[in-house]
């Protein structure tokens, strides 16, 4: 087991949003995690890498125990987390943020042509300021931006948000070509068909609590995943 | 000396006084850039580096004096970050600028106590006090020279720095987005004890040349703080070499203050055009609306 989460629990001040969640990743899985807005996602990811301190529980990657560490220590375990958003470093190059990733690894002027040949566009753009690409642009540079450090294990934080239909596409094709060169991936998703599709196993999340589990295509039937992004209020999917 | 030289002579003097002020405005935004905090202890950083240097230099050769100076002050900057900004990282921006304003107080009154409230000065690095050298008509000494060199070394080196190197570059992203940076493998805390040493630093070497010209004395920080501060602002916070640029603004226009106006108004002038660049173009000249770093930690 690559990543293993026991009973973790964590928030803000006094406020619990994840209440004793378990949760497991095997080596080469793509493991989905869904939920709907406010759910606990974020937050679960966040204590998994230390840039939010969990209350309790327990969290081993690679066997190796984790919790309590600080942030900057998680890519010592191979463990990189691409945050939802844009979060690229806008005012440096494409180069520069390229670097940046691979600043834990010695090898990062070889590992820079790896990715620019993984990522061509990110070749041509590679003396453009991170902030002037497009949505989809950043995300491929954060993606790429992870792979320097060469990790073991990706946490994705919703790489569909905000992207045009095609963009989504091709950042989830880029997912499975990542997993089959071998690495293993935690994708944390709202957009639940994409992530069903290519996903492994996958744990539906509501309220801080883990509702569902289970191969992703037994839950792409069943309807209690439907009814925990509808919630109370059925209002639609944000996608 | 003729009168057709005298505007010349003002604006060299203008652009002495105005590199130091670039200094201590760099100093401003490298830590503001890695911390969030705007330190108002940043002069008292040009007052210690004079202060140890003048010391030290009756001991060992200039050079080496110049050298310790810098490398003291560094670390009395680092100190300073360790022991009050990383344990305050919880408060408000608010609190911790407050808390500089404290820290330049007590370090003023640290220096009055090691030292004592005389004037001292470091001797000139080239000739004497009345060696001078002409230039297109205007009489320059030489430390001015030393003053135009260093501050330049200084801002190249610097540039380099954030510019071509690992740290550097650490150093920006850690100010662009501190929560990607630490998910790189940054660690912040210790970028942001970086930016202290090497601000200290870079005011303690500022401190240095410019004493034999202006002299070192305990109070001498705040005045400095202020007018870097300003320096800063009207070059636009978040970018060190607008800060250059905005130091030298502020000096020329204090030097063209006094050659026109009663000696009393050149502060008066300095922050009147402040004001006035901040009715226009809040950011600064070259500041971007936005562009400020957000601590989020």
């Amino acid at each position: 087991m690559l990543l293993q989460v026991k009973n973790l629990r964590c928030g803000y001040g006094s406020l619990e949003v994840v209440h004793g969640i378990s949760l497991h990743v095997c080596a080469g899985e793509i493991v989905g995690l869904l939920g709907a807005n406010g759910a606990g996602k974020t937050s679960l990811l966040k204590s998994v890498v230390g840039l939010l301190q969990p209350w309790q529980g327990e969290i081993h990657v690679d066997g190796r125990p984790t919790r309590g560490q600080a942030a900057w220590r998680s890519i010592s375990h191979s463990m990189v987390l691409v945050p939802e958003g844009k979060m690229i470093f806008a005012d440096l190059t494409v180069r520069e943020n390229l670097l940046i990733g691979g600043y834990r690894n010695p090898d990062r002027a070889m590992q820079i042509e790896i990715v620019f040949d993984r990522f061509p566009l990110l070749r041509e753009r590679a003396s453009q300021l991170g902030g002037t690409l497009s949505g989809g642009e950043q995300q491929m540079l954060a993606l790429g931006r992870a792979l320097m450090a060469r990790p073991k294990i990706l946490l994705l934080d919703e790489p569909s948000l905000g992207l045009a239909p095609l963009m989504v596409k091709e950042v989830f094709d880029e997912i499975v070509r990542m997993r089959d060169q071998g690495l293993t991936v935690l994708l944390v998703e709202q957009n639940v068909t994409a992530t069903l599709q290519v996903a492994d196993r996958a744990y539906v999340m509501e309220t801080g609590d883990i509702i569902l589990e289970g191969q992703a295509a037994d839950l792409m039937h069943n309807p209690e995943v439907k009814r925990a992004y509808l919630g109370k209020g059925g209002k639609e999917i944000w996608e | 000396m003729e009168s057709g030289n005298l505007e010349l002579q003002y604006f060299l003097s203008g652009i002495t006084k105005g590199s130091i002020y670039a200094v201590v405005a760099i100093g401003f935004n490298l830590i503001y850039s890695a911390t969030g905090v705007l330190n108002f202890a940043q002069g008292e950083f040009v007052m210690l580096g004079g202060m140890v240097a003048v010391t030290l230099a009756r001991f060992v050769p200039l050079p080496v004096a110049l050298a310790g100076a810098v490398v003291i002050v560094a670390l009395v900057g680092c100190l300073l970050e360790i022991l009050f900004f990383r344990r305050l990282q919880r408060h408000s921006i608010l609190h911790l600028v407050i808390i500089t304003i404290g820290l330049s107080i007590v370090l003023q009154e640290i220096a009055l106590h090691l030292w004592d409230e005389k004037v001292r000065s470091l001797p000139y690095f080239t000739g004497n006090e009345i060696s001078t050298l002409k230039f297109l008509g205007a009489a320059i000494s030489p430390q001015v020279l030393w003053v135009l060199a260093t501050v330049a070394v200084i801002v190249v080196l610097l540039h380099i720095f954030l510019k071509y190197t690992l740290p550097g570059r650490a150093m920006r992203a850690g100010s662009s987005n501190p929560s990607a940076a630490m998910l790189a493998g940054i660690n912040i805390a210790n970028m942001r004890t970086l930016a202290f040493g090497l601000s200290a630093a870079i005011g303690a070497l500022a401190g240095c040349v410019i004493s034999p010209i202006t002299m070192t004395h305990y109070e001498m920080g705040a005045p400095l703080a202020i007018k870097g501060f300003a320096a800063a602002i009207v070059g636009g916070l978040g970018n060190p070499m607008a800060a250059v640029l905005g130091g030298l603004m502020v000096g020329v226009l204090e030097a063209y203050s006094v050659s026109r106006l009663p000696a009393a108004y050149s502060d008066v002038t300095v922050f009147a055009v402040l004001l006035l660049v901040l009715f226009v173009r809040p950011h600064g000249f070259w500041g971007r609306p936005g562009g400020e770093s957000v601590r989020e930690h």
